[in-house]
């Protein structure tokens, strides 16, 4: 149970919860557009996105 | 659009999910479990998104910006611990058969039905504002596709003209036929899962459509749509938090309470958890389910912008979904948006209805009807059927308390506003389930502590401030504080303001419920039972992989078993669950009369599916009794050890005891040697002392006998005299000795009256008279008129000073004999001393000479005469009267004897005198 995922998730859950909230969201929170969209809806949606990818791509490797 | 045609695709799409839902319970019937899988589990997972996200988060996006996202981004954050705590929460309720959040909590602080009460009030009444939204929903969108653009938007009606009660209705039916269709002692529902899934890809698919169609048919594109936005100042606004006015941590708090949400509301509980086929599906689940969330979430503020900058305030933004597909003339298009809320809705309501009526019906009705016997033994067949009769009859009451609340304070309120009211109070949960899950210390105490304290913040910050503004009841505390006191206005607690009521709500109340819990938890004990399953949740991986988990050994009669289970799972279930149970442990019912402990157990499990943990456990122990190894067995056990340890603790008291006792018995049988050689030494000296005088009067006798005739007067007269004088003594000895033994005795003194001592030492002092002239010594009394009223023996005290004063005579100056009596009063006691100017006492002596016969020899004097018996019989004397003697002596300048007596309060007894 104790394997590296679980410490590789715990560490990513911490790292997003700093980057999806305040202070850190506020540097985003710009009134220009970025790729045609509004600065801090990018960064909301790429970084969930990221998330999601990191997520997945840590759960599935392979057993050791 | 007309009412017949969106009731009858209603109908029609709710007929496709009873197809579904049959078909899949059919297949799970032949073993083949359809929703076996990581993406159903996904999709199920996705009831999350309910009529608030479809209609809802647009109308929020207007006023708030991208707020309406924190709903989402909390739970895709929580998904990376899912693989820790969520599995965690899963291995526990598939080890314990727990069927709902409240069966969690209750089961975790030791099965207390308290908790599973509590929770149950605090789900039931924190998610009826979320029902009410769904119902409120539904209505709205039926009412914008028929009257679309009419300018009759339908005004306050009689209820049975009211859509919203119609739509109650149904959706109460709806819920009634779909939710309760079976009793599971698992409470799984394949059928209901496969549905929810299903709803899941309508929601999306339909919700997408309409954000297609306007991003890329009205506008084109994304870019064209957001520059157009940012072009007017009112959808500008919505693009950033600073100008929508969120504040950060208002958004932090949003963030977080949706975390707790995912886990702990009621029906996201019962999906991710009860429902849960087999934790491998987490790890999927952990990206498909945030992904599901982010691709919902891509139109939502295209949809907004556009309807804002598209219609005046006439138009809801609630209704935007529904509103911008009509303006365009794509009716098929509303129509079919109708459809995805319709289903978002009704998932949302079929799931958290039934996870809130198997939470009602398992802590209330059921712990209830069991107490009342209701369901009695008269009732076996007819038990199963009537526990799902309950379960229809608590979500019918719920959707019409849903349905209330709608009339009378939501429809003031937008979607997502009543929605986060359901979301703080769900939210109370997180500190007990968070802290059960690894806090072995939490005590049940603290569990309902919190619980109570955040429930009651919560009810006082959010729903009664609405239920004033919408008139229900008086609204004077909102502004003035609850009873006048300023620092407890709803939505300024403590007087901090700025924020606004959910967010305030939620700190406060989180906050207090943590500490309230924590401090309650450190300051209790657990009971025997919670502790055993306080480590059975935390440190649950401990006992999966080996032996089973059973303190309590009970055993019970199997036909006892049999009943309790037909009552509440009918015949063929309970069939099966003993043919499973026969097949497992490779034994044959029949032929035992008795169940053993794994046996109850494994009925104990099952049947807490069906009706609850803590129900489970009152209806077991009324059929089964405890076999050796109970828990009582244990405690009695324990209480068995602490009262040997007591016993041996007594044990080595009584020891010590004994030996104090043998120390005292050597040190008396020291003393009464002691004593006996004092007795030898007395009886010897007695008899010396007698035969001395006896021996002179003998001879003076003799020679007076035998030689009378040759004997002149003078010597025969000096002869008698000698002889008179030696049988006074033998006389005076005796006196003395009986004294003695009157002393010994140690009766208390006879004749005690109230005496002034001064008159006695003056008396005593007179009788001595004579014989201190012959002597030619001084004596003196100072002073003579001092009043020292003693109580006492008169002849006693008389003979003490008598004693005294020949004492000092004896031993006084030849010459210039001279004594001193001093009399003085001193506190509570009168003083007596008697100085002579004799030799003195040698400081070895002093001791030694109120012993029996104990005299003095001096070189100079020889031996004194006496009897030695005078000091001791002295200090008897004063020891019978309170008192005591000492001496004091320099040698060579005499000695100084004092005797100290109480004083007797004279004005005591003159006023008892008087009073007689």
């Amino acid at each position: 149970m104790a394997d590296d995922r679980s410490s590789q998730l715990i560490i990513l859950f911490f790292v997003f919860v700093v980057l999806l909230n305040a202070p850190i969201l506020q540097i985003f929170d710009r009134k220009e557009l970025w790729f045609g969209m509004p600065a801090l809806y990018f960064y909301l949606f790429f970084i969930w996105l990221v998330l999601i990818v990191v997520v997945g791509l840590i759960v599935r490797k392979k057993r050791k | 659009m007309s009412l017949s045609l969106v009731i009858g695709c209603s109908l029609a799409y709710i007929s496709l999910l009873f197809l579904i839902a049959w078909w899949v319970d059919k297949r799970a019937e032949r073993g083949v479990s359809v929703v076996n899988n990581p993406y159903i589990y996904a999709l199920s997972l996705a009831v999350y998104c309910t009529a608030w996200t479809f209609f809802g988060s647009v109308g929020r996006a207007t006023t708030g910006g991208l707020s309406f996202l924190g709903v989402y981004l909390g739970p895709t954050l929580l998904a990376p611990l899912w693989y820790m705590m969520l599995r965690k929460i899963i291995l526990i309720s598939k080890n314990q058969r727990i069927t709902s959040i409240a069966d969690f909590i209750s089961s975790r602080y030791g099965k207390s039905t308290t908790l599973g009460v509590i929770v149950t009030v605090i789900a039931v009444l924190g998610i009826v504002p979320y029902i009410s939204i769904q119902l409120k929903a539904v209505t709205f969108g039926i009412n914008t596709l028929t009257h679309f653009r009419s300018g009759t938007a339908p005004g306050p009606t009689a209820f049975w003209l009211d859509s919203g009660f119609w739509v109650t209705v149904a959706m109460a039916t709806f819920t009634g036929v779909f939710g309760t269709r079976k009793l599971d002692p698992n409470e799984r529902h394949e059928g209901l899962v496969a549905a929810v899934a299903f709803e899941s890809i309508v929601k999306l698919i339909s919700f997408s459509a309409v954000g297609l169609f306007v991003t890329f048919g009205i506008y084109n594109g994304f870019g064209d749509l957001f520059t157009q936005a940012t072009l007017r100042e009112d959808t500008a606004k919505m693009l950033t938090f600073e100008s929508s006015g969120i504040t950060p941590f208002s958004w932090n708090v949003l963030v977080m309470l949706s975390l707790f949400a995912i886990i702990l509301l009621p029906r996201q509980f019962h999906i991710s958890v009860v429902e849960n086929t087999s934790p491998r599906h987490i790890p999927k689940a952990m990206w498909v389910f945030p992904l599901y969330l982010l691709l919902i979430n891509i139109f939502v503020l295209p949809i907004a912008l556009a309807g804002k900058m598209m219609f005046d305030a006439s138009i809801h933004p609630d209704t935007y979904v529904l509103s911008l597909p009509l303006e365009k003339g794509a009716a098929w298009l509303a129509l079919a948006a109708f459809i995805g809320g319709f289903s978002a809705a009704t998932s949302m309501i079929v799931v958290e209805a039934t996870a809130l009526s198997i939470m009602f019906s398992n802590h209330i009705l059921v712990p209830l009807l069991i107490r009342m016997r209701s369901i009695g033994s008269n009732n076996l067949v007819n038990g199963a059927a009537r526990l799902l009769d309950i379960r229809r009859l608590s979500i019918l009451l719920m959707l019409f308390l849903a349905y209330l609340y709608q009339k009378s304070v939501g429809s003031t309120y937008d979607l997502v506003s009543v929605g986060l009211i359901s979301f703080t109070a769900a939210a109370q949960l997180a500190p007990v389930v968070i802290g059960g899950l690894y806090w072995k210390r939490a005590t049940h105490q603290g569990a309902v502590a919190g619980l109570i304290v955040g429930f009651v913040i919560w009810a006082f910050c959010l729903p009664l401030p609405s239920m004033a503004q919408a008139g229900i009841i008086s609204g004077t505390f909102v502004k003035e504080g609850l009873f006048g006191i300023s620092f407890l206005k709803p939505y300024a607690l403590f007087g901090v303001t700025g924020i606004d009521p959910i967010t305030h709500a939620a700190f406060w109340s989180l906050l207090i419920n943590t500490w309230t819990y924590a401090i309650v938890s450190v300051n209790t004990q657990p009971s025997m039972l919670s502790l055993t399953q306080a480590d059975l949740f935390v440190n649950i991986h401990k006992y999966i992989s080996g032996h089973e988990y059973d303190i309590l050994k009970r055993e019970a009669k199997i036909g006892d078993l049999k009943s309790v289970l037909n009552r509440y799972l009918g015949e063929t279930r309970t069939l099966a669950l003993l043919n499973d149970y026969q097949a497992i442990s490779r034994t044959v019912l029949e032929e035992q009369q008795t169940a053993q402990a794994d046996l109850v157990s494994f009925v104990e499990t099952n049947l807490a599916g069906a009706i609850g943990a803590a129900s489970a456990r009152v209806v077991i122990d009324s059929v089964a009794k405890e076999e050796p190894i109970s828990l009582d067995e244990v405690m009695r056990i324990l209480d068995q050890t602490r009262e040997a340890v007591q016993h041996s603790r007594i044990m080595e008291e009584k020891n010590e005891e004994l030996k104090m006792l043998t120390l005292q018995l050597t040190n008396a049988n020291v003393q009464l040697k002691q004593l006996d050689r004092l007795k030898a030494d007395f009886i010897t000296t007695v008899t010396h002392e007698l035969r001395t005088p006896v021996t002179s009067i003998k001879s003076l006798s003799k020679i007076i006998l035998d030689d009378h005739d040759r004997l002149d007067d003078e010597r025969r007269t000096t002869y008698l005299q000698i002889i008179v004088n030696e049988s006074d003594r033998i006389s005076r000895l005796i006196n003395q000795v009986l004294d003695i033994e009157k002393l010994r005795s140690e009766e208390p003194v006879q004749q005690m009256e109230q005496l002034e001592l001064t008159e006695i030492v003056l008396h005593a002092v007179a009788g001595m008279q004579q014989l201190l002239t012959e002597r030619n010594i001084q004596c003196s009394v100072t002073p003579t008129d001092l009043e020292l009223p003693v109580y006492g023996n008169r002849d006693k005290l008389i003979q003490v000073v008598v004693n005294l004063l020949s004492n000092a005579l004896k031993f006084c100056d030849p010459q210039k004999g001279r004594i001193d009596i001093l009399l003085r009063q001193k506190d509570k006691f009168v003083f007596f001393g008697i100085r002579d100017n004799g030799p003195g006492i040698p400081v070895q002596a002093r001791q030694l000479i109120f012993e029996q016969f104990t005299q003095l020899h001096s070189k100079e004097q020889g031996k004194p005469h006496g009897t030695g018996l005078g000091l001791y019989i002295t200090k008897k004397i004063v020891e019978q009267h309170q008192g005591s003697i000492r001496v004091e002596s320099e040698p060579g300048h005499g000695a100084f004897f004092e005797i100290i007596l109480p004083l007797s309060e004279p004005s005591n007894r003159v006023l008892e005198k008087n009073a007689y």
